[in-house]
C-alpha cells in the first residue's frame, strides 16, 4: 500500500524535490557504472516495475527489450533480450544502467532514465518545443527502484 | 523466431556499436510493370566505414504496403500528383503564367530534376531544395504568392516532380559550393539530441533492420520521398519527417523550411546516391 502511494505521488509531482529523494547530481556511480545505493531507501515493487517496463507512457522498455514472461506483444530488439538478466547483473549494475547506461556502456543508444541535464536541444517531452523549465527525469527515483526490483526477478 | 538469434548476438556483443544486421527483404520493385526501381545499391564513397549497401525503406515494409507502390492506381500518393498536374497547368499571379507556360510538359522538362536536388543555385548563391525553387518561380516569374513550407500545393508539386524522375539514380552533388552545407548536415545526422539522446544514426545506421516495438527501422533514406504514410493518410516530405523524428528524441525540433533541415535534407539525400528516385512512395 505504502509503495503504490509513493509511486502515485511521484507520478503526480515528478521533478519536485519532495517526489524525488535524490537528484541525478546526488547519484554516486562505482567504477563499473553501477549505483550501489537505493535512490529512495524504499524497496522496489517488482509488479509495479513490470508495469513500468511494459507501458509506453512510462518506461516503455519493451520498445527495445524483450522479456518472454511478460504479456507485451511485439517487443523490440534494439537492446538485448532480458530473460535471465538477474543472473548476469546484480541490482547495483542494473540500477546504474537505468540511471545512465552510458556509465556502463560508452556510446550506447539506451536513454538515461534518471539524468536531467547535459542534453543537446532538450525538449518539452514529445511536443517538439523547448522545455518550460528544468527537465524531469524519464522515470522517478522510485520507478527506477521498481524496475530494478522487476529485473532482479528475471532469473533462469 | 527471427528475433532470437539477433538478441542472443546482441547479448554477447553489447559493447559493439554496430551490429550490422540488416533484416531487409529481397523483393524487387517495378512500378506499373515498367519502371524498374533500384532499391539496393553499393553505398556511395562518402559512406565508407558507415554502410556497405544502401537500401530503400521499401524493403522494410510489409508485402501489402509494398504492393501498393507497384501500381499507380493503388498508390494513394498519385492522387496528390494528379492535383499538382492541375496546378501545373493553372495560371496564377500577376504575370498570367502557369508552370506550363515556361516549362511545357512536366514529364519532359522536369525529368531528372528530383534526382539532383537539393542543389547549389549559382545565381542565388545558396543550396535550394525543390520547394525553394518552386517559390522562386512563383514570386519572381509568375508574380504569385509563395507557398508556405509543406503547404498542400507545395507537397503535391514535390510529388509530381519526383514522379517524373522515378527510376533515375539519385545523384546529389556534395562537393563544390554545396560542401559546407553538406558538412553541416552530416554533423546533424550524427548529433545525438533530446532527452533520449539519439541521433539519426542511432536508429538508421546502427540499428536498421531491428525493431522498435512493431516498427521496423529502415536506413532513413529519402530517395522515395515524398511518402504517402498510411497512418497519416497524407504526403510527408523529408523535412516534415525530420521534424517528427527529432521531436521523438524528446528534443526541441527544427522547423521545416529552416536552413538546419535544408542541410540535413542535402546530406540525407546524398546517402541515397545510387538508389532510384521512387516518390511518391507508400509507407505505413
Amino acid at each position: 500500500m505504502r509503495l503504490s502511494t509513493l509511486t502515485l505521488a511521484a507520478l503526480l509531482a515528478a521533478g519536485t524535490a519532495s517526489a524525488n529523494p535524490v537528484t541525478y547530481a546526488d547519484v554516486v556511480f562505482n567504477e563499473d557504472g553501477g549505483v550501489e545505493a537505493s535512490l529512495t531507501g524504499v524497496a522496489g515493487n517488482p509488479e509495479e516495475g513490470a508495469k513500468i517496463f511494459s507501458t509506453k507512457s512510462m518506461g516503455n522498455c519493451v520498445a527495445c527489450h524483450e522479456v518472454s514472461t511478460l504479456d507485451a506483444p511485439f517487443p523490440g530488439n534494439v537492446g538485448p533480450m532480458l530473460d535471465g538478466v538477474a543472473d548476469r547483473w546484480d541490482a547495483t549494475q542494473l540500477r546504474g544502467i537505468l540511471v545512465n547506461a552510458k556509465m556502463t556502456y560508452e556510446g550506447t543508444v539506451m536513454p538515461a532514465y534518471f539524468k536531467t541535464d547535459g542534453f543537446t536541444r532538450p525538449g518539452n517531452a514529445y511536443t517538439g518545443k523547448a522545455p518550460d523549465g528544468p527537465l524531469d527525469p524519464l522515470l522517478s527515483a522510485q520507478q527506477i527502484e521498481d524496475v530494478v526490483a522487476f529485473l532482479s526477478t528475471l532469473k533462469e | 523466431m527471427k528475433f532470437k538469434p539477433m538478441s542472443a548476438i546482441a547479448v554477447l556483443a553489447l559493447s559493439v556499436p554496430t551490429l550490422g544486421m540488416a533484416d531487409a527483404d529481397d523483393d524487387s520493385l517495378v512500378i506499373n510493370g515498367e519502371i524498374e526501381i533500384v532499391t539496393k545499391a553499393p553505398a556511395p564513397a562518402h559512406l565508407e566505414g558507415a554502410l556497405d549497401e544502401i537500401m530503400s525503406g521499401w524493403h522494410f515494409r510489409d508485402d501489402a504496403t509494398q504492393a501498393m507502390e507497384m501500381d499507380d492506381f493503388d498508390n494513394p500518393g498519385m492522387l496528390f500528383v494528379e492535383n499538382a498536374m492541375g496546378v501545373w497547368e493553372t495560371v496564377d499571379g500577376s504575370e498570367g503564367k502557369s508552370c506550363a507556360s515556361c516549362h511545357g510538359d512536366v514529364a519532359e522538362s522536369m525529368k531528372g530534376v528530383k534526382a539532383v536536388y537539393p542543389k547549389w543555385n549559382e545565381a542565388a548563391g545558396e543550396v535550394r531544395n525543390l520547394q525553394m525553387q518552386f517559390n522562386d518561380c512563383r514570386t519572381n516569374r509568375m508574380g504569385a504568392e509563395a507557398w508556405g513550407y509543406d503547404a498542400g500545393p507545395a507537397k503535391d508539386m514535390e510529388a509530381l516532380i519526383a514522379s517524373v524522375s522515378r527510376g533515375m539514380p539519385v545523384n546529389v552533388a556534395i562537393d563544390g559550393p554545396a560542401k559546407a552545407m553538406w558538412e553541416k548536415g552530416k554533423e546533424m545526422f550524427y548529433t545525438r539530441t533530446g532527452q533520449l539522446d539519439l541521433s539519426c544514426a542511432s536508429c538508421h545506421e546502427q540499428n536498421y533492420g531491428n525493431m522498435i516495438r512493431a516498427d521496423h527501422l529502415s536506413q532513413g533514406q529519402i530517395n522515395a520521398f515524398p511518402v504517402y504514410r498510411l497512418k497519416d493518410t497524407k504526403l510527408t516530405t523529408p523535412q516534415g519527417r525530420f521534424k517528427g523524428c527529432v521531436r521523438d528524441t524528446r528534443a526541441e525540433t527544427y522547423k521545416p523550411g529552416s536552413e538546419d533541415f535544408l542541410a540535413l535534407e542535402l546530406y540525407v539525400a546524398s546517402r541515397g546516391n545510387g538508389l532510384s528516385v521512387e516518390g511518391p512512395s507508400v509507407r505505413n
